[in-house]
């Protein structure tokens, strides 16, 4: 019983904390450490994006970019090329959603450099972003193969396949969103778990390692994921006329 | 010893968290599978290294959830303990 306890009461601390509640319509509703920690990314990608436009702006064709400036240009060339390279003709409608899922989703997981909690370890927060893709999925499958083919696609092989290919597509939310909540999830509790059960003096240098695995590799590769995937989906969507 | 009903369902609870995080080993052996398969086609192809990487990254990614479902069983099992 003693560590199940230990893991139950005291240092590991891994769980979304209530900060106050309100009373909205009879309900009560949270203001959690998730909501706080999504506002502070929002408030770093603000800043960037204001910094981002002002350099953009104040930039003079003659000159070479300065250092912020070229990072910049590097970061949005790289990600335009990627989704270029996979929705080819559709890509200037989807290039700026892309581009802002891509942002969130990156400084979501790494704010666990930062000491933050990762908004993306709440269900809350991925479950909304997959039924985005979702609805982007849906929408762009009724606009450009009508409903006679969103009707053919659903009965492919036959018509008794109809309920499979439903839950197959109901299931494509659901497994984004999951994906994305489990990976982050995963990399907070190991940190966690890293951080309160050990002793003082492997705590230094160390966790270091453990840090540019869990944030910084395991989040990039899940942003790239779930956009790669979110647009592979739309693709498919659009279908090729 | 006595053991209360609670107690027991916890015990419970942790042998079921242990059991469900078994589900590791299918993506384990997965996703070594497709790094193997990217080894030799970069052996084969070195030109077409940043796709094979990119290719392999997604697909592993993909396979990694099942495992991730065993998780995710196991951390409601022990801290959610919707049993008790």
């Amino acid at each position: 019983m003693g560590n199940y306890t230990l893991l139950l009461s005291g240092d590991v601390d891994f769980m979304i904390k209530g900060i106050f509640s309100y009373n909205c319509f009879g309900h009560e509703v949270w203001i959690t450490t998730t909501h706080v920690c999504t506002l502070i990314v929002m408030v770093l990608l603000v800043a960037f994006a204001a910094l981002a436009g002002k350099a953009i702006k104040k930039a003079n064709e003659d000159e070479a970019p300065g250092t912020f400036l070229n990072i910049v240009e590097l970061i949005i060339e790289f990600l335009d090329g990627v989704v270029n390279s996979v929705m080819g003709k559709n890509a200037t409608k989807f290039v700026n959603y892309i581009l802002t899922l891509f942002f969130f989703i990156f400084i979501s997981n790494i704010s666990g450099l930062l000491g933050l909690r990762p908004p993306t370890a709440d269900y809350g927060v991925t479950f909304p972003l997959g039924v985005i893709t979702f609805s982007l999925i849906t929408f762009n499958k009724f606009k450009h193969q009508k409903v006679s083919g969103v009707i053919k696609g659903l009965c492919d092989p036959w018509v008794f396949w109809l309920p499979i290919n439903l839950i197959g597509d109901f299931a494509v939310p659901v497994s984004l969103s999951l994906r994305l909540f489990a990976n982050v999830l995963s990399g907070t509790v190991m940190m966690a778990l890293y951080y309160g059960l050990l002793p003082v003096f492997v705590k230094i240098g160390i966790p270091a390692v453990l840090h540019i695995y869990f944030d910084l590799f395991s989040g990039a590769i899940q942003t790239y994921v779930f956009c790669m995937l979110t647009m592979t989906y739309v693709t498919d969507a659009i279908g090729d006329n | 010893m006595n053991i209360s009903g609670e107690d027991f369902i916890k015990g419970c609870s942790a042998i079921g968290a242990g059991l469900a995080v078994i589900a590791g080993i299918g993506p384990g052996v997965g996703q070594g599978i497709a790094a193997g398969h990217a080894a030799a086609a970069v052996g084969r192809n070195p030109g077409a290294k940043s796709d094979v990487t990119s290719t392999m990254l997604l697909g592993q990614a993909v396979a990694e959830t099942t495992g991730l479902y065993g998780l995710l069983i196991a951390m409601l099992l022990l801290f959610v303990k919707p049993l008790v």
